[in-house]
């Protein structure tokens, strides 16, 4: 398949799915109360930036957003020996 | 089509959905061994579970042409009780000789915690002392990456366990490209919610190709859809994918890594 039978194929399935982040987003703003300094909103800000952006791979790139840091050294900080 | 559904708990399904599983062409199963949606009090609660996973599900499955496998361990979760573990873990090895066992799993990670490491490794000593194969559970959501980076550390201060035994499972596009590239099998979980819908499954397979990659549903007691393999079959071909691609993901890989187990044959329904 090209990119416009894909775009063909895949048109009102993103447009739906804005619209429930929107709404979702809009849900939040009604509710009492304001979430602002709430990390996760601004997890989401960004990761719409990255679906927003032109790079590839915006998946993996909101995964690695939504993700723990991975310390290399996290086996001496357990205290736990290298394998049998 | 025929396929496997090589990670799926059927001890929290009905036999209604064997019943639907074998219409929708399941020929064979593997179940790892999980947590039980509560933690068990006894090293004794595991030996009934094994006795499920070895005699009562296989003859379950059997009454619909369904072949069961399964793996077993205590999992994540219940691994931060360190003493039950290893009480559990001592009970493994007599069960290993039963005729539906194809290893040890799903051991692995679930908060990344110290004592979660300590019996994940002693899983993995168990498995190079009695030549077994493995299946991993990689932790959810932000845990994830970290999670199966640590994992991939741990396994790689075992190199008398051969990458080609090893299955890390529920990769998503952050986590699969480093699970394949340090020779392991990788298995993509089709979950609501938390892990992978079939179509960013698909598009995993589009970007890393199709060799040492596998789709499960991991239906459990949990939100999930044992049919979850058939949707992504429907996804691939509706994406225009060869019938012998999507044959290879949902059948050749998984019968292919399990053949590693002495206690696993399955004919080519093709064959029959
Ligand atoms: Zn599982």
């Amino acid at each position: 398949m090209n990119a416009q039978e894909i775009l063909d194929q895949e048109f009102l399935t993103i447009r739906s799915k804005l619209l429930d982040i929107a709404a979702a987003l809009d849900r939040i703003q009604r509710g009492d109360g304001d979430p602002a300094d709430d990390a996760r909103m601004e997890l989401v800000s960004e990761a719409i930036d990255i679906v927003g952006s032109t790079q590839l791979h915006r998946a993996e790139r909101i995964q690695l957003l939504f993700s723990r840091q991975y310390d290399q050294a996290w086996k001496s900080k357990f205290q736990l020996n290298s394998g049998a | 089509m025929y396929y496997i559904d090589p990670h799926i708990h059927m001890v929290s399904r009905t036999t209604d959905d064997y019943a639907t599983l074998a219409r929708m062409g399941c020929v064979a199963m593997s179940e790892p061994a999980f947590w039980a949606g509560y933690d068990r009090g006894s090293a004794d609660g595991f030996r009934d579970y094994f006795r499920q996973l070895t005699e009562v599900e296989p003859a379950r499955a059997a009454q619909f042409g369904i072949r069961h496998f399964c793996w077993l361990c205590i999992n994540a979760k219940e691994a931060e009780n360190v003493q039950l573990s290893r009480d559990v873990l001592k009970l493994i090895p007599e069960f290993l000789d039963c005729a539906n066992v194809l290893g040890i799993g799903e051991i692995g990670l679930n908060k990344n915690t110290r004592n979660e490491a300590i019996i994940f490794q002693e899983h993995v000593e168990l498995a190079i002392e009695h030549q077994q194969a493995v299946l991993i559970h990689t932790p959810h959501l932000e845990d994830k990456h970290q999670g199966t980076k640590m994992i991939l550390d741990m396994l790689a201060d075992h190199p008398e366990l051969a990458p080609g035994s090893v299955l890390v499972d529920h990769v998503e596009e952050h986590t699969v490209k480093a699970v394949l590239d340090a020779g392991y099998w990788a298995g993509m979980t089709l979950y609501p919610v938390t892990k992978c819908t079939p179509s960013r499954a698909v598009d995993i397979i589009e970007m890393v190709g199709a060799e040492r990659l596998c789709v499960n549903s991991a239906g459990d007691w949990g939100p999930s859809k044992p049919t979850a393999v058939p949707d992504l079959i429907m996804e691939m071909r509706r994406r225009g994918h060869r019938e012998s691609l999507i044959r290879k993901i949902v059948f050749d890989n998984p019968r292919e890594f399990f053949q590693q187990s002495k206690n696993f044959d399955l004919a080519d329904p093709a064959n029959r």
